[in-house]
């Protein structure tokens, strides 16, 4: 990044020290955070953390693997929402702030298809086939609220400057959000009763996991699977990550472009359907705003993993998922942070804020096309 | 391609086109665009729900108005051309007609399909809305078969009105607007209306105008009519003139005000909030307080383009420095100072924050930057409410019994009455205003916009584009902070639930539904979308529209910066900056047509 390199060459002013300071006071805090873990684990009563402490407390090894396990695969879910920011920036260089809706769409027709199958019946006698009849209706609606989005209010923006469709897309999101109060009804609504087989715990070596979330490690690592075949193998994902690369060579090369930022979108919004169908089965409830928060921290996750990097995403929203579950109690409770679990939501920021302070490129490194990288 | 409809420059005339020459195709989209707009709005249940805001009783009412601006607009827009200068135009006549009128009728018969459904379908599992109630009024309680046949008629009849809109002399077109303009208008000021006139003394001309149980009467109607073609008629020629020359003075001398209208503005601020009562006088206030938040995110956004979606953790800022500073119950810290030396403080604080929100996202790129405040921005709000900071804040409980605000010497402000909150909040906006006004035509000013318009070469330049943004950061802080204080004085507690991401999402569509940049853009902005659709949590003048509000400011947000990213009341400078493609093709294109006549001319002198 060009702004690295003039950081390093100017001479270093006030908020150059301000900033070093903030990363050194940051990765201060985690460490000693993590240190202070350490002594309560060996010791709770042990003078140091109790000190920092008072309440110091051992954490046990069932609650530490539920921590991982339920990080993971939220962490999942986030990478699933995160693809398709990652793709959409990498095609055409914005946020897609709706994205995030897009994934709450697909809880939404989700939750209201698992219902209607659960009336008739198919639900409790053919889980696996209402479940796949589900993922289907919310996949399709998805793709095709991402597809309608793009037609109508990204493409006439093409070409304009960068903030003004990411203003257009909080529009869109802020639309799609009481759309969904008004038509649906305000409130959380639930999914049926999940199989006995998903609500008991399975064990995997070492682990005990409840079937439910290894479902929704499977599902992510298998779409996660089937979307590099797509763009790794397939002449459509050439032809995306030729326009990724550049619009201007790649309609050159014969390819169309407006179709390909079409796929583009659509395959984000299929990912992201697919996140909602999980998130449904995961929590059991959606609201109108689920799509919201989990919608910015896969953003975050995005950027965590390098933007434009599709395995980056994954593996951003794993790391995204586990720190956000893990942090409060490795981190923020040794610190004697009372009420560490309600500060959840502010560990995944933080996260993202602490990336870019230290590493702006993300841990795997951005792929952008040309004219971003300026 | 800059569209210059309705303007008096010469334009070659083609012959109109038959009626059946028509594009078909794109008929058939807007038809169908036109049916799924209707029925989208039907299962809103805006038609039910608004039927009871009435506009001319017992005509028309804000329910039915939901549904029958749509075919009027689809019927005008599916013929609409844009037209460049220089360039052959078409006639208008039955061709835009016949397509308005299919437009409608494909609509209608898209509603007639929903009414159908509603009476023989029962949807109401995933669809609230889907009941009898929406039935009965869609089809007027008279049957479906009444309902359907009805509304393809009139809504092939509105269609057709609005390809006829194209037809009609310009004059006419100008007079119709200002009709339905005042019209709806006045209708959603009713109650405050009502208010004023009553601090007027005016009761009896509220009560000719309007109906006991709400509404234009017919007869109000008809004056508010005649007033509005009155107006165009003869001010207008006038109105239109006088702004032209003041815009004229501007170009010369931006940093010209026009004095006459500005004292106008000041004797009003003055002189109006005694003849208020208690509803219009809070009413204003909350525009106030958003005014105030907005001039201050306009600085941000519209001057150094930073786009800040944080821009709520500085109201948060202002309001819990000011609980927590005067209450005398607020948790851990309680100094119980008076107000005027607590907002010293606030003052301090908002800089401390916004130096400190600012420092670490400024050197970032504009898109990670606004997900980055907008982070910042919840992560003060869950801090604010965690048991680990109650000690300060209170929590979810919040901060109670703050008292109004005095001022040394001068008055004291009680919370609980509107009137002295207005006069304080009129006289922060009114330093507000000045300080942007100041800043904007300033040194630093000028180094902001050339931030926005490319650091880069801003940098070349010589400016410090660090500095200058933490600048705009930080006085766009304490814009926010004062919002938040005053907010604090009036409502008397604080709760997190108040300082919302929504919140600084509803800042941002007040400064770019009025203009980005522009501080009259931006005053009206607050007072069209706070004062009658109603803030985040505060109801405007159309309570019934509650439910929708936020639904509307999405659609306005997406519909702005699709056709006037500039805004209502545009900022000259930037809106020729967003259309400067256009005005360059435009030249291109007069130069084009120049060269074709002078072709032309030396080719007929040539055999000669």
């Amino acid at each position: 990044m060009t702004t690295a390199m003039r950081s390093k060459a100017a001479p270093r002013t006030g908020v150059d020290w301000f900033l070093t300071f903030l990363r050194v006071l940051l990765t201060g805090l985690v460490l000693f955070g993590l240190l202070a873990f350490l002594w309560q684990q060996i010791d709770p009563g042990n003078p140091l953390a109790s000190a920092i402490n008072p309440d110091a407390n051992r954490l046990s090894w069932d609650a530490f693997q539920g921590l991982v396990i339920s990080g993971l695969s939220q962490g999942a879910m986030y990478g699933l929402i995160a693809l398709g920011y990652s793709m959409v920036y990498g095609v055409l260089g914005f946020i897609n702030f709706a994205h995030g809706e897009v994934f709450m769409v697909g809880a939404m027709t989700g939750m209201i298809t698992s219902n209607k199958l659960f009336e008739a019946g198919v639900w409790e006698d053919n889980f696996l086939l209402a479940i796949l009849i589900a993922v289907l209706v919310s996949v399709l609606c998805s793709t095709v609220t991402a597809v309608v989005t793009e037609r109508i209010a990204y493409r006439p923006l093409r070409g304009s400057p960068r903030l003004i469709p990411l203003i257009t897309s909080i529009g869109v999101s802020f639309f799609i959000q009481n759309t969904s109060a008004v038509l649906l009804g305000p409130g959380a609504k639930s999914y049926p009763r999940l199989p006995d087989w998903l609500r008991d715990d399975i064990g995997i070596g070492p682990f005990d996991i409840e079937g439910k979330k290894l479902l929704v490690l499977v599902v992510a690592g298998a779409s996660m699977g089937a979307l590099w075949y797509l763009v790794e193998r397939t002449k459509t994902g050439k032809a995306m990550r030729a326009v990724a690369e550049d619009k201007e060579i790649a309609s050159l090369m014969g390819i169309d472009v407006d179709r390909t930022i079409v796929t583009t979108f659509a395959v984000g919004g299929a990912m992201a359907g697919v996140a909602g169908i999980l998130w449904g089965i995961l929590f059991g409830s959606v609201t109108e705003f689920t799509g919201f928060l989990p919608g910015i921290k896969a953003f975050s996750a995005a950027v965590v993993g390098g933007i434009g990097n599709l395995g980056g995403a994954m593996a951003g929203g794993l790391t995204l998922g586990s720190s956000e579950s893990l942090a409060p109690q490795l981190v923020l409770e040794p610190l004697g942070v009372t009420g560490h679990t309600q500060l959840k939501d502010a560990v995944a920021f933080l996260v993202l804020i602490f990336v870019l302070l230290v590493k702006p490129t993300g841990l795997f490194g951005e792929r952008l096309s040309s004219e971003d990288r300026a | 391609m800059s569209v210059n409809m309705n303007t008096d420059e010469a334009v070659v005339l083609a012959s109109a086109r038959g009626a059946f020459d028509q594009d078909w195709r794109k008929v058939a989209n807007w038809g169908l665009i036109c049916a799924f707009a209707l029925i989208f709005v039907s299962l809103t249940d805006m038609p039910d729900k608004l039927d009871k805001r009435v506009i001319v009783e017992p005509l028309l009412s804000m329910g039915y108005l939901s549904l029958i601006w749509i075919p009027i607009a689809l019927g005008n827009l599916v013929t609409r051309e844009v037209v460049l200068e220089g360039m052959t135009q078409h006639k208008k006549g039955v061709r835009e007609l016949v397509a308005g009128l299919s437009v409608g009728a494909i609509g209608g018969a898209g509603l007639a399909l929903l009414i159908w459904l509603l009476d023989t379908r029962d949807l109401s599992d995933p669809l609230v809305n889907w009941n009898d109630a929406l039935l009965e009024v869609l089809s007027f309680g008279e049957g479906v078969g009444y309902g359907a046949i009805f509304w393809i008629l009139a809504s092939a009849g509105l269609g057709l009105a609005g390809g006829a809109l194209h037809v009609l002399p310009t004059t006419a077109n100008r007079l119709l607007f200002a009709i339905s303009l005042t019209i709806v208008l006045a209708a959603s000021l009713e109650s405050a209306l009502d208010d004023i006139s009553e601090g007027f003394r005016l009761e009896w001309l509220f009560e000719a105008l309007f109906e006991k149980k709400g509404g234009l009467s017919v007869q109000g109607a008809i004056i508010l009519a005649v007033f509005a073609i009155a107006w165009v008629l003869v001010l207008g020629g006038q109105a239109k003139r006088g702004r032209a020359a003041v815009t004229a003075r501007r170009e010369l001398s931006p940093t010209k005000v026009n004095t006459v209208g500005l004292a106008i503005i000041a004797v009003a601020a003055v002189v109006l909030p005694m003849f208020l009562g208690r509803l219009t006088n809070d009413l204003f206030t909350n525009v106030g307080l958003f005014l105030l938040l907005a001039l201050g995110l306009n600085i941000v956004v519209g001057l150094a383009g930073i786009l800040d979606l944080g821009y709520v953790a500085f109201f948060a800022v202002g309001g819990y420095t000011a609980a927590i500073m005067t209450s005398p119950t607020s948790p851990g810290l309680s100094p119980e100072l008076p107000w005027w030396v607590a907002i010293f403080v606030v003052v301090f604080m908002a800089i401390v924050a916004g130096l400190f929100i600012g420092a670490p996202v400024i050197r970032m790129r504009g898109d990670y930057l606004a997900i980055v405040t907008l982070g910042f921005g919840e992560i003060i709000r869950l801090t604010v409410r965690s048991d680990w900071a109650s000690g300060f804040t209170g929590g979810a409980q919040g901060i109670l019994s703050i008292p109004g605000a005095d001022i040394v010497g001068v008055a004291t402000v009680k919370g609980t009455d509107p009137q002295q909150v207005l006069y304080l909040v009129i006289g922060f906006v009114a330093i507000a205003i000045y300080v942007s006004w100041r800043l904007e035509n300033s040194r630093i000013g000028r180094a902001w916009m050339a931030v926005r318009e490319d650091e880069s070469v801003a940098e070349a330049m010589g400016i410090n584009t660090v500095n200058s943004k933490l600048q705009a950061f930080v006085v766009g802080a304490i814009l926010a902070s004062f919002s938040g204080a005053i907010f604090a004085a009036k409502v008397g507690s604080v709760f997190e639930s108040s300082f919302k991401i929504l919140v600084s999402i509803v800042i941002l569509v007040i400064v770019i539904v009025g203009g980005m940049g522009r501080i009259a853009g931006v005053a009206a902005g607050a007072l069209v979308l706070v004062g009658i659709l109603g803030g985040p949590n505060q109801p405007g003048l159309l309570a019934e529209f509650s439910e929708f509000k936020l639904l509307i400011y999405g659609a306005l947000l997406i519909w702005m910066m699709l056709k006037r990213p500039e805004g209502l009341i545009p900022n000259v400078r930037r809106s020729r900056e967003l259309h400067q493609e256009e005005f360059l093709q435009d030249a291109w294109l007069k130069a084009q047509a120049n060269d074709d006549d002078d072709e032309a001319a030396s080719g007929e002198v040539a055999p000669a």
